[in-house]
């Protein structure tokens, strides 16, 4: 953006223009499948989740209590020393409520997307999830205290969203 | 001095910035490239390498875009790479044109960034849900808008903020743009109108954020030879630096962004900065939020944690201030062609330090500039420190 | 000036798959293996990181945000190339060059057994208006070359086939190799046509696999490592994206590249003074048309040479002694890796039943595959300076 230069190059578009198709388009819907293996250290979280509960990893070296669990230890780069398992408490690190899905489409009922430090892990340690059962989106605060809500045994099949997702130990 | 080689921007060129734009992404690197290449007085065949920046290929639609959109960028028979760090990209690749010449192996480098979020359909956000992990985050139903929603809702936690404090950046910088030519987003708003704005994802609100958009940006570095030949206004690339955290951004206090403090200190280092709030003279942090503003100046020890909402209120980051931050507009007036956002910001420092940001033009001749882009999952800082 | 060594390595695989380990784990056992193959800690030694890789071939947009951790570089300074392994090499020779990095370390890997749909990720880099709208299978493409280059150079269906034969049998002796095997030239002639005149056992096969590799500056280098490998040259390049105006006959972006290499190494007669050479043999008549662009022999006359068995493992000039990529596997970005670690072995001595008498000089050279025409080379000798 230099005075010098008087024009720049650019023709812009409304979007509606080319909703309507009055711009040529070609249009193309890619097929891109994976299936990444879980790996030993998510394996097991996984597998753990399927049993209603929550695995973290420890490095002796430098103390922590990790969860998720990962087999090497990034601060120290060795391998992790042993598997422990964390409360399904905790507290809430921060949170947001959204009132957009994934697809950016408006959403008439928020959906209150928090990180929750894990009881048992070490400071800071948080997975993020999704938190229900709150009848007014403005008390949610940071600091407060969470409680997992699990799907039934049968419908669990070893994935995050066996936690259905997680609630106020008191009422909000 | 560092290095072998001490390197030069020498030319810069830029596109519009619009939600959609016409030209393919070819022909929008190709004009940022000509443009740069016609304000240095050189052409193609002065060019001994091209580096381009560009985010995520799901944007364009096409796998190894890099080699999609080489022949935009001027590539033909040359030697080309692209590097690629998310949002970072777009100071990150000067930094890799840098390394290009300061080593020696090629005289001339053209740096190209180009972004098409456009071509996405129906909504370029849908592509964002790719950059989460496909096992612990993307089943929650992931919207980008959360981490920053997160993060901002942490930073203002942390500092006890209120929303008035952070919405000033935005008041700031849409302001800032109306006298940037290329700016999508130019307006006259009030820190009301930021409150009263649709809350995306609280604490966010939409006059908080910046748009998708088209645009594609260009630099042309030289060694010190060439630069001393085609110009008498070389601009020194004296400090580069670059750094990532952890993949697990769940386990970080977010309030802070040590990357871009990480990757700041490695720049001033090399620039031989010692007090940045006395040796900047303007900067260009990455505001593809407004609360992000203020998280990477603290970030790029411009001032204490904590204390940058302050300095905004005060007046301090106003392009008649003491620290003139994003004078272009930065992202939120001008838009967020994620690669091309990140080299605009280097652009802009640069035509500043040279005196020709016309109705943007900080006073008081400004002689050294810093500019920084984030990256990732609340992971990545490219900082470049230019200076006349 | 500083010559710039490459002092260890670490691989994993190559193997059909690896459906134990994810990638972070595969790539974090390839870099421990690096690593303690040098005697450094990450956390504090190696000043930049770099990893080849491209989003649609890992399943996520923005792939460095996944990488940090298992290479050691959490809160250190690392980047991802859009590319090849050895445009990753490129990359690290330019910052040692600069002076102002000792050490770096780079990854590529290929979890190619992840992908449900490799073909039309693939077809996915195709331009999308002019050629991927055609539809098929993309590698036609090479059916198109081979057709063209087997016309123009009167390369026989025989000489093609001995390439596979050749290189499968040399991988029987590779403990990195996924698909040693004895075959006969009528066995591949026999094998099913697939793209006219391409037939199935003349296609690499993908395979699992992560390769790390730590490059030094000299002063470093030589503490680290008795066993050095010096980079002498190296050179890369891209002619076109466009499939329309590219040669259909030579393999113009090896031939550039290979030019800039040779002049920074100083070779002159390169059939003379390169003892090996690993070529990129994604398809096996691709190894004839390298070999000519990289001036290893007159334009057109690989396919005697290869009938002569020049270019056997006993032969003058051995290319491919690991088994390329047909006996290895093709380990997508990480192909110029497989080529750097075989050059590393032959040079160090460590190539056991493959190992060349008298290795001084080695070339190793990639592309990118379909539907690209780009390319790197570099030239790596276990001998300094000046003296042969």
């Amino acid at each position: 953006m230099s005075e010098k230069i008087k024009n720049y190059p650019g023709e812009a578009l409304e979007t509606r223009v080319i909703k309507e198709g009055k711009v040529p388009t070609e249009k193309f819907r890619p097929r891109a499948k994976f299936a990444w293996s879980a790996g030993i250290a998510i394996g097991r979280f996984l597998d753990e989740l399927k049993n209603g509960k929550i695995i973290a990893s420890t490095c002796s070296k430098c103390g922590r209590i990790m969860v998720p669990p990962r087999v090497y230890c990034e601060q120290c780069y060795k391998p992790i020393d042993d598997w422990v398992y964390v409360k399904d408490t905790g507290v809430v690190n921060t949170f947001s409520v959204s009132f957009l899905a994934a697809d950016a489409t408006r959403l008439k009922e928020p959906i209150i997307v928090a990180i929750i430090n894990l009881d048992g892990a070490s400071e800071g340690m948080g997975i993020i999830h999704r938190m229900e059962e709150i009848k007014d989106w403005k008390k949610v605060k940071i600091g407060m205290k969470v409680k997992a809500v699990w799907k039934p045994l049968k419908e669990r099949t070893g994935a995050i969203t066996d936690i259905k997702y997680f609630k106020p130990v008191e009422d909000v | 001095m560092f290095g072998k080689k001490r390197v030069a921007i020498v030319g810069a060129g830029i596109t519009l910035f619009r939600r959609n734009l016409k030209e393919t992404g070819k022909e929008l690197s190709y004009e940022a490239a000509k443009m740069a290449l016609d304000a240095a007085g050189l052409e193609l065949r002065d060019v001994k390498s091209v580096v381009m920046g560009s985010a995520p290929d799901a944007f364009d639609g096409v796998h190894m875009k890099g080699e999609y959109l080489a022949d935009g960028a001027g590539a033909y028979k040359k030697p080309y790479t692209r590097v690629f760090v998310g949002g970072g990209t777009g100071v990150f690749t000067p930094l890799a044109g840098w390394w290009h010449v300061a080593s020696g192996q090629f005289d001339t480098c053209l740096v190209v960034c180009e972004e098409k979020m456009s071509s996405c359909y129906p909504h370029p956000q849908f592509a964002f849900t790719t950059i989460f992990d496909p096992i612990l985050e993307r089943p929650i139903g992931m919207n980008l808008i959360w981490i920053f929603a997160l993060e901002m809702n942490r930073y203002m936690h942390k500092h006890k903020l209120k929303k008035e404090d952070i919405a000033l950046v935005s008041v700031k910088n849409k302001r800032n743009a109306l006298d940037n030519p290329i700016a999508q987003l130019g307006a006259k708003i009030t820190v009301e109108d930021v409150l009263k704005s649709e809350i995306m994802a609280w604490p966010v609100q939409r006059l908080d954020v910046s748009p998708t958009s088209d645009g594609a940006a260009a630099v042309l570095l030289a060694s010190e030879d060439v630069a001393k030949e085609v110009t008498d206004n070389p601009v020194w690339i004296d400090g580069v630096g670059w750094c990532i955290d952890s993949t697990n951004w769940t386990n970080r206090d977010l309030y802070y962004p040590d990357y871009v403090e990480y990757a700041a200190r490695m720049a001033y280092k090399m620039a031989g900065i010692k007090n940045p709030p006395k040796e900047i003279d303007v900067a260009e942090p990455y505001d593809p939020f407004d609360y992000k503003e203020l998280h990477h100046m603290e970030g790029l020890l411009l001032c204490k944690k904590g204390e940058a909402p302050k300095l905004t209120r005060e007046g301090v980051t106003q392009r008649d201030g003491d620290l003139p931050t994003c004078p272009s507009g930065g992202l939120l007036g001008c838009g967020n062609p994620i690669a091309a956002a990140g080299l605009m910001k280097v652009s802009e420092i640069f035509w500043q330090l040279r005196g020709e940001a016309g109705k943007r033009q900080i006073s008081g001749d400004p002689r050294t500039g810093v500019a920084q882009a984030w990256g990732d999952l609340m992971q990545y800082g490219s900082v470049i420190v230019l200076r006349r | 000036m500083s010559e710039v060594a490459i002092v260890g390595f670490g691989c994993v695989g190559f193997r059909p798959m690896t459906p134990e380990l994810s990638y972070k784990e595969l790539m974090y056992e390839a870099a421990v293996k690096a690593y303690q193959d040098v005697g450094i800690n990450p956390r504090k030694d190696i000043d930049v990181f770099i990893t080849c890789a491209e989003d649609y071939l890992e399943g996520f947009s923005i792939f460095d945000e996944f990488v940090p951790d298992q290479l050691g570089a959490a809160l250190r300074h690392l980047f991802t190339v859009s590319g090849d392994g050895m445009l990753g090499l490129a990359t690290a020779y330019m910052l040692i060059k600069t002076g102002q990095f000792d050490t770096v370390a780079i990854e590529a890997h290929s979890k190619a057994s992840d992908i449900l749909t490799y073909m039309d990720i693939i077809a996915f880099g195709l331009d999308p208006i002019f050629n991927r709208p055609l539809g098929g299978h993309p590698y036609y493409l090479a059916g198109m070359e081979m057709n063209r280059y087997m016309n123009d150079t009167c390369t026989t269906m025989e000489q093609c086939a001995q390439v596979v034969v050749k290189n499968k049998k040399n991988a029987i002796e590779n403990p990195y190799a996924a698909y040693g095997a004895n075959v006969t030239i009528d066995q591949v002639l026999c094998s099913d046509m697939l793209f006219y005149p391409l037939k199935k056992l003349e296609i690499s096969t993908p395979a699992d696999g992560c390769v790390v590799m730590v490059l030094a500056s000299e002063n470093v280098a030589e503490k680290l490592t008795d066993n050095p490998v010096w980079v002498k040259g190296v050179g890369w390049c891209t002619e076109t994206p466009s499939l329309e105006t590219r040669d259909w006959t030579r393999a113009e972006y090896t031939r550039i590249a290979a030019e800039m290499a040779y002049k920074q190494a100083k070779i002159n007669t390169p059939w003379r003074e390169i003892d090996f050479a690993e070529i990129h043999d994604l398809f096996a008549y691709k190894e004839l048309q390298h070999m000519e662009a990289l001036k290893l022999c007159k334009y057109g006359d690989a396919g005697k040479l290869i009938e002569q068995g020049a270019t056997n493992l006993d032969g003058e000039l051995p290319i491919n002694p690991s088994g390329g990529l047909l006996g290895m596997g093709y380990g997508l970005e990480a192909a110029g890796m497989q080529k750097l670690l075989e050059a590393v072995l032959q040079l160090r001595g460590d190539a056991g039943k493959r190992q060349i008498q008298d290795a001084k000089v080695g070339l190793a050279h990639t592309w990118r595959g379909i539907p690209t025409a780009t390319g790197a080379v570099a030239i790596l000798s276990n001998i300094k300076r000046g003296e042969k």
